[in-house]
């Protein structure tokens, strides 16, 4: 335990543990100080100054995120010349801000709108120059608008520290420094993962995804169309939080009725092809286990892990499954099978899709997924763009009665569900797996080894007395991690389960933006969203992807048996090296 | 550029393994661009590259030092470089007329390569020959003693030794 030391607060004592900063000590004893560039799982930058206190002894004010609290400190926190001082500071980032609150993305749901409020900035005193950048729109995911750029840096140290991609970084100086790609490239050139934790952490609109909603209206006025949409199994988890309802309330059932009334013809659950994805996946491991294949064999459900691993690994791409997302597998069943049972001409389909992801908007413009020169999945909203569009239309998302997906591609077993959490998909790989490769029902299906929010979780599953060593990594920098841990011994696992955002799809860079009391990364709040899908998993009475009856009859209709050729053709892509190439440095090891 | 400049490639190479054998060898990035300079005149980005990959550092990182030091230069040098010094004693002998006759016969501003790659104009702090005030270093050779009417007159005759080549 550590040793206790007494502060004073505001001219009254306090016991504290040694070895904190200011605000730590203070966020003990409910202070909390005004802080805009600090977070709690990223290095301390101090760039802001918001948080600045008063430290009897001390000529000047003091930021409190990064100065430590001492045994007989005093310390003031709001006096009137700090909440002077404070106020101006956060009325100089304004002055060189666009005033356009009224037509941002983030507008009443911006931390500098809330910063300013909070101050009490009720007039501007100052007008200087102001900054002027071109909007970034080369990414297919996210938009970069250094207009709005406050630099406080939580972007850049996210991907250097969690993410270890380094795609952007500070450059120029003084008045002319922006946060930019290297070369000042186009964003969507760069080494990016399209992972969208900038957005995440980002206080302002200066990183926001790439916004398809007015299109996707478009599309649902055009009765041409007979329109698709999937939702992936994180979005259920998270999109409560949009409409302020408590962190981790499942709205499954709730999301599929809004869907219906924003027009949808067909609503159909990404966990279904997330079972069909086990089949094949969990097939192809076998083979690969049984005869000598390439092995690790690495998970690719991820589209940020597989931008990534083109990226970074070009080294590896024969170990990753060449199985698709479930998102592209829901698609092109979507536009073959299901086509042809309801005799719809495919290019009259209009297939959406609905992730927690803004990589997933990447992955749908790749040009190997696309089946006979069409597009198959046509258009990806974010869970944030859903609760934007259910709101627009006027859907009482909060009191509406839960309605159920149609058939037959929206049945799931609990395997399916567990895709959205860290360690999900080779939980639900395993417990196929295992009965195909022993021929017995698994008693315990529930696997301690892959859940939780360790950064890199390994484990020992014993198969007919062979065992097979698992790994699973979540957040980038445990995947850099972990890859490296291959490079060097590669007979060490069998099988890696890879996602690119810290918590798995459930922390993903398209979920609702963190609410007033939770901060992105929390990890109460992804333990929530986790616990949300795997109370979904436990309630269903089919918990194995191969006991899903229409998967089953998938097989017995159309596709025949996993590794078909007809699987191959549909349900399998490859990979290939991407410049510019990645280069690996000071690996994020993530906290939570 | 990689046969052309090949021989500085090597040397750069060199220099950063060098560089690499020593505690915290990827600190001296710094020292490595320098070095870059020296060779090539600028930070050409396909050796910014090079250095990344060399030095496991992210291009992201080597462009927010490139940018943030004004001595790196990001585009190629012209082929004459006018160094007009803007120091004290420059300034009071009029500079400020030089620079400004300068900016005009070129048709660019400080900081700035003229489209036929001929001339440079960059801003320097006193170059030691305040008795030769107001200057101006071309190359490596020092101009002193310069009126606007001399100025002209020493571009122009830049610009005629070129068209005789």
């Amino acid at each position: 335990m550590a040793e206790k030391i007494n502060i004073t607060i505001n001219d009254k004592p306090y016991k504290v543990d040694d070895g904190l900063t200011i605000m730590q000590a203070a966020d003990h004893c409910g202070y909390h100080i005004p802080r805009l560039c600090y977070h709690p799982e990223l290095s301390i930058e101090g760039a802001c100054r918001v948080c600045i206190v008063q430290v009897e002894g001390v000529k000047n004010f003091v930021a409190s995120c990064c100065y430590p609290a001492s045994d007989g400190m005093k310390v003031y926190t709001n006096t009137k010349e700090l909440r002077q001082a404070r106020r101006d500071i956060v009325e100089l980032l304004l002055d060189n801000h666009p005033e356009d609150c009224h037509t941002c993305e983030r507008d009443g749901n911006c931390e500098l709108q809330r910063l300013a409020y909070a101050m009490g900035i009720r007039k501007m005193h100052f007008s200087g120059e102001r900054k002027h950048y071109e909007i970034d729109i080369s990414s297919p995911s996210v938009v970069r608008d250094p207009e709005k750029c406050i630099l406080c840096g939580r972007c850049v140290r996210m991907c250097q520290e969690i993410q270890g991609i380094n795609a952007i970084g500070y450059a120029h100086r003084g008045f002319n420094t922006v946060v930019t790609p290297a070369y000042n490239m186009p964003f969507g050139e760069s080494v990016c993962s399209h992972c969208g934790q900038c957005i995440n952490v980002c206080p302002t609109a200066a990183f926001t995804e790439t916004n398809y909603t007015q299109e996707l209206f478009e599309k649902l006025n055009d009765k041409s169309f007979t329109t698709v949409v999937q939702i992936a199994p994180a979005v259920r988890a998270a999109i409560g939080e949009a409409f302020d309802l408590e962190l981790g309330r499942n709205m499954e059932h709730e999301t599929a009725a809004a869907l219906r009334r924003l027009g949808f013809d067909y609503v159909f659950d990404t966990q279904f092809s997330a079972d069909l994805t086990i089949m094949e996946e969990g097939s192809e491991f076998l083979e690969r286990f049984q005869s000598g294949g390439k092995l690790p064999m690495i998970t690719s459900c991820c589209p940020a892990w597989i931008n990534t691993l083109e990226i970074f690994y070009p080294d590896m791409l024969a170990n990753v499954s060449t199985c698709k997302s479930p998102m592209s597998m829901m698609s092109n069943i979507v536009k073959t099978f299901f086509a042809q049972k309801k005799k719809l001409d495919p290019e009259k389909i209009y297939s959406v899709a609905v992730m927690p992801c803004t990589a997933k908007k990447c992955e749908s413009v790749r040009p190997e997924h696309y089946i006979k020169g069409l597009r198959s999945t046509d258009i990806v909203i974010t869970t944030r763009e859903l609760a934007w569009m259910i709101k627009s239309a006027g859907i009482d998302f909060v009191n509406i009665k839960g309605e159920a997906f149609d058939k037959p591609l929206g049945m799931s077993s609990g395997a399916g569900t567990i895709f959205g959490v860290t360690g999900g998909v080779m939980e639900a790989a395993l417990r196929t797996a295992y009965e195909l490769y022993t021929g017995e029902t698994l008693i315990e299906i529930e696997l301690e080894e892959t859940r939780g929010f360790k950064g890199i979780k390994e484990g020992i599953i014993e198969i007919d007395g062979k065992h097979l060593n698992i790994a699973v990594a979540h957040g980038l920098g445990n995947a850099h991690r972990l890859m490296d841990e291959v490079r060097k011994d590669p007979g060490k696992y069998h099988f890696i389960e890879i996602m690119a955002c810290p918590g798995g799809c459930i922390g993903g860079g398209g979920q609702p933006y963190p609410c007033v009391n939770s901060e992105p990364l929390d990890e109460v709040c992804l333990g929530k969203r986790a616990e949300a899908l795997y109370g979904n998993d436990r309630k269903n009475t089919i918990r194995r992807s191969h006991e899903n009856p229409e998967i089953q009859r998938l097989y017995r209709e159309f596709l025949q048996k996993p590794l078909s050729e007809k699987s191959h053709e549909l349900l399998h892509t490859h990979y290939s090296p991407k410049e510019p190439k990645g280069i690996i440095h000071n690996q994020g090891v993530i906290k939570v | 550029m990689q046969t052309i400049e090949a021989g500085k490639i090597e040397e750069l190479r060199e220099f950063i393994a060098t560089i690499l054998k020593s505690d915290y060898g990827d600190s001296n990035l710094i020292s490595v661009l320098h070095k870059t300079q020296e060779l090539f005149g600028y930070l050409p980005r396909e050796v910014m590259d090079e250095i990344a990959q060399r030095m496991s550092l992210p291009t992201a990182h080597i462009w927010g030092v490139a940018t943030f030091y004004h001595y790196f230069n990001l585009t190629a040098p012209g082929k004459y470089v006018i160094s007009i010094c803007l120091g004290t004693a420059c300034y009071v002998k009029g500079a400020a007329e030089i620079l400004t006759v300068i900016e005009q016969e070129l048709g660019i501003k400080v900081g700035e390569t003229t489209e036929d790659k001929l001339f440079s104009l960059q801003p320097a702090r006193c170059l030691g020959a305040c008795g030769l005030a107001p200057v101006v270093m071309i190359n490596d050779k020092i101009y002193g003693d310069l009126t606007t009417v001399k100025i002209k007159k020493l571009i122009m005759d830049f610009r005629k030794s070129e068209q005789h080549k």
